[in-house]
């Protein structure tokens, strides 16, 4: 293979006679892998076998389905900012992948995903759990990559790493056939730093910095979006300067809380469909808007025909095909966020714009009047959400990190979590994908050890990977797992309610008893639906020592407000 | 903003673009290429795929029908991918292109007079291979040239046609072997450099 030899530049390096399979494990080490997320089977044995005789090196962690190794791995690299790393088997194993590797990219998360795959002999002949993962993996991978004989597999491991970590983030599979890992091959190592083809980290234009700072320097009513490439990058501080100096206020995506301390003076809140009220209208009010690291998701602009049309966009962005994809910028900065703010921290003006961060303030008192209050100091008889996630604020004082799934209770813990540190929020952002928060919620708690790992989940996507429990019990994970269990898939039943009539089709669930089932796994548990007892029971979940369940049953049919309707403008947005 | 990719009433039109595109010559590449147009549904009209004057580097031609904007955003996609060179986006006047066309026809249309022998030399094209029960005339040119051609002959009897994709070669002084080099030699592989390539750029 052309690129192989062309490459392999091989220093001195000893060389040592290993198997295919020894090598993936030794190229792991190479990388600096702790710990694995997998699942043995069939055409994956060889480097299970191997991995045997490394198991007090490299930690695996046994999951209950290869969708849970995904979403772990994915939870692991949020947290820790390494690469996660995931082990499956042909056929199914990778299929069931699929889920977690398309997560993963539509979140920049780097992930390595290794697949085991059918002797090359039987590639194409519908082998016994065959199946085509690398076309399959195509559209919602970095890379990927198919070895075929024991030589590539440091080349490929290597080359993994390099594309998972660098640039925007993302997942990379590699996919091995058994003949691979059965043969020998002469194990040196290199880190790749290098590919000819792939640029990750497109150079700062200084024209482009200083036609930024012109605008930002002149602006009345500036605003900056802040969204994961702040965290991917590292910016946290940077962000923190560059506003500080400036006195712009700041507002972050789903995907960008915690890159901003949710306390900030200039922070003004949560963008998107269920954002804050003053974050979203203002965007249609701002002069100079300054996205930085984020790519304009439609969850986030509404309508994007009616999105900050009277103002200059500058979009600090590494992705330069994220770049005019939804919204036209003025001046646009392709490049690392760090690396830009650092940059643009030099050349704009000390400044305050006390006036238009007092704009937002003023919104932020009619949402709370209208919205803030009722869910977190509500006077019904049935718990809110919003006063769970006031109460969890209380005992974890933004110490802990917020593992949530997707629907209602995402948007809710999302809305009043007060973050602090970065990297504290991992939640499925881009594609949505329930079931996420059980595994992510674990993997994150393996990878960092020194925070108290806090899952907030709903019964439906609780019920998506509660295999997973399995996993916890075994491993000892000491994740604190709520369930705010309304019964029903809330979300949709709050469409259906606002746009379809209130046709609650399939959305309402007969749910089978949680605490019984933690109890199957020894997994301690206690269920809540007083308020009276709430606050003490989050402070034991919280004190207790090991994975604990709590459930609460909270009211059947809240709805999350604002909200900006499906496809209409963020200036539109509804309290009620 | 009118301009001329809009027309009276502020649409985008949708015209024929050229995207050539250069890569790592490796299995499966041309799939994930392909997959890019697939997943906005937009229809490939030619695609060829050939080895380039660099040893290990493959050429993609590829012409579509569709908005300016809707090409631009594909040709990063596109460019994005990591084993891709570089893609470049043409209108028809940015390059000189060929597409090529077979034509089987029946020996025995040549024997009734010198009809068919003119077609062939009226439209510049050649005779390639005469057998006792077929001859291929072959054809290089644009569409509309290879399309008339065919129009012309299908009433005296057509047994096969074929037509190739196009190839394009760019107006632009650009070396490919250059290009590649400064690829090679590029600061933007990591953090912390100040590289000055101008990436993706024809």
């Amino acid at each position: 293979m052309a690129t192989l030899t062309q490459k392999s530049k091989m220093k001195e390096a000893q060389s040592i006679k290993v198997s295919g399979s020894e090598a993936v494990i030794l190229s792991l080490m190479e990388e600096g892998v702790d710990t694995i997320f997998g699942y043995p089977g069939g055409a994956i044995m060889p480097v299970y076998d191997s991995l045997y005789h490394y198991r007090d090196k490299v930690n695996h962690i046994l999951v209950r389905h290869e969708q849970g190794a995904a979403h772990a791995a994915q939870g692991y690299a949020r947290v820790s900012g390494k690469v996660g790393v995931c082990f499956a088997t042909s056929g199914p194993g990778a299929t069931n992948l699929i889920t977690g590797i398309a997560d993963a990219q539509i979140d920049s998360t780097p992930i390595v995903c290794i697949t085991g795959q059918v002797p090359a002999h039987l590639l194409g002949t519908d082998a016994f759990q065959e199946s085509d993962v690398l076309s399959i993996s195509m559209p919602v991978t970095k890379w990927s990559f198919q070895v075929t004989t024991p030589e590539e597999i440091p080349y490929a491991i290597a080359r993994a790493f390099y594309i998972a970590k660098s640039g925007r983030p993302g997942p990379v599979l590699v996919d091995i056939t058994k003949n691979a890992q059965f043969g020998q091959l002469d194990f040196k190592y290199e880190k790749c730093e290098k590919i000819r083809s792939y640029h990750p980290y497109p150079p700062i234009d200084s024209k482009k910095i200083e036609e930024a700072a012109n605008l930002i320097n002149k602006a009345k009513k500036p605003y900056i979006l802040a969204g994961h490439g702040i965290l991917l990058s590292g910016a946290q501080e940077e962000l923190k300067q560059f506003a500080e100096k400036t006195g712009i206020p700041v507002a972050n995506t789903l995907l960008g809380l915690s890159a901003f301390p949710t306390d900030h003076p200039l922070n003004v809140g949560f963008l998107g469909m269920h954002g804050n009220y003053g974050s979203n209208v203002k965007t249609n009010q701002c002069d100079v808007l300054i996205a930085v690291g984020m790519r304009f998701d439609d969850r986030v602009t509404g309508d994007s025909n009616k999105y900050a049309k009277q103002a200059k966009v500058i979009h600090i962005e590494i992705d330069h095909a994220e770049i005019d994809k939804i919204i036209q910028t003025d001046v646009a900065i392709n490049a690392d966020a760090k690396q830009a703010l650092k940059e643009l921290i030099k050349s704009v003006n000390s400044n305050t714009h006390k006036n238009w961060v007092q704009e937002f303030r003023d919104c932020d008192k009619i949402e709370f009047e209208k919205v803030i209050k009722k869910d977190l100091y509500p006077e019904g008889d049935q718990i809110k959400m919003g006063e769970v996630v006031r109460l969890v604020n209380e005992i974890a004082d933004g110490e802990a990190v917020l593992v949530t799934d997707v629907g209602q209770h995402q948007m809710v813990a999302s809305r009043y979590y007060k973050f602090k540190y970065p990297n504290t929020n991992i939640t499925s952002g881009g594609l949505g994908t329930m079931g996420f928060a059980l595994p992510a919620a674990m993997g994150a708690q393996v990878g960092e050890k020194n925070r108290q790992v806090i899952a907030v989940i709903g019964d439906g996507g609780f019920q998506m990977t509660i295999q997973e429990l399995g996993t916890i019990f075994q491993y000892n994970i000491p994740v604190k797992i709520i369930v705010l269990n309304n019964n029903f898939l809330g979300m949709v039943r709050q469409w259906q309610q606002l746009f379809f009539e209130k046709r609650y089709s399939f959305t309402e669930m007969t749910n089978p008893d949680f605490i019984k089932i933690a109890d199957g796994y020894s997994i301690k548990a206690n269920r809540i639906s007083e308020r009276k007892d709430l606050q003490g029971a989050i402070k034991e979940m919280y004190d207790h020592n090991g994975p604990y369940l709590l459930e609460v049953k909270v009211e059947t049919e809240e709805n999350v407000f604002p909200m900006v309707p499906s496809g209409d403008s963020v200036a539109n947005i509804r309290l009620s | 903003m009118a301009d001329i990719y809009q027309d009276d009433t502020g649409q985008e039109v949708k015209k024929q673009f050229t995207l050539s595109v250069l890569t790592e010559d490796l299995p499966g590449l041309l799939n994930s290429v392909t997959i890019i147009f697939t997943r906005r549904k937009l229809n490939i009209d030619m695609i060829n795929v050939s080895a380039s004057e660099v040893p290990g580097v493959s050429r993609y031609t590829i012409v579509l029908t569709t908005t300016r904007s809707q090409v631009e955003k594909v040709v990063k996609q596109i460019r994005k991918h990591i084993d891709v060179l570089g893609a470049f986006v043409y209108e028809e006047d940015e390059i000189h292109y060929q597409e090529i066309a077979l034509y089987k026809v029946p020996t025995d249309i040549f024997f009734e007079g010198m009809k068919v022998e003119n077609i062939v030399r009226a439209n510049n094209a050649r005779i390639l291979v005469i057998e006792k029960d077929y001859i291929v005339i072959e054809k290089t040119g644009h569409k509309e040239e290879t399309q008339k051609l065919l129009d012309t002959l299908k009433p005296l009897g057509v047994l096969e046609f074929v037509r190739s994709g196009r190839v394009s070669i760019s107006k632009s002084k650009r070396k490919t072997e250059t290009f590649i080099e400064e690829l090679e030699n590029s600061k933007t592989h990591s953090l912390n450099t100040n590289g000055k390539l101008e990436y993706g750029k024809n």
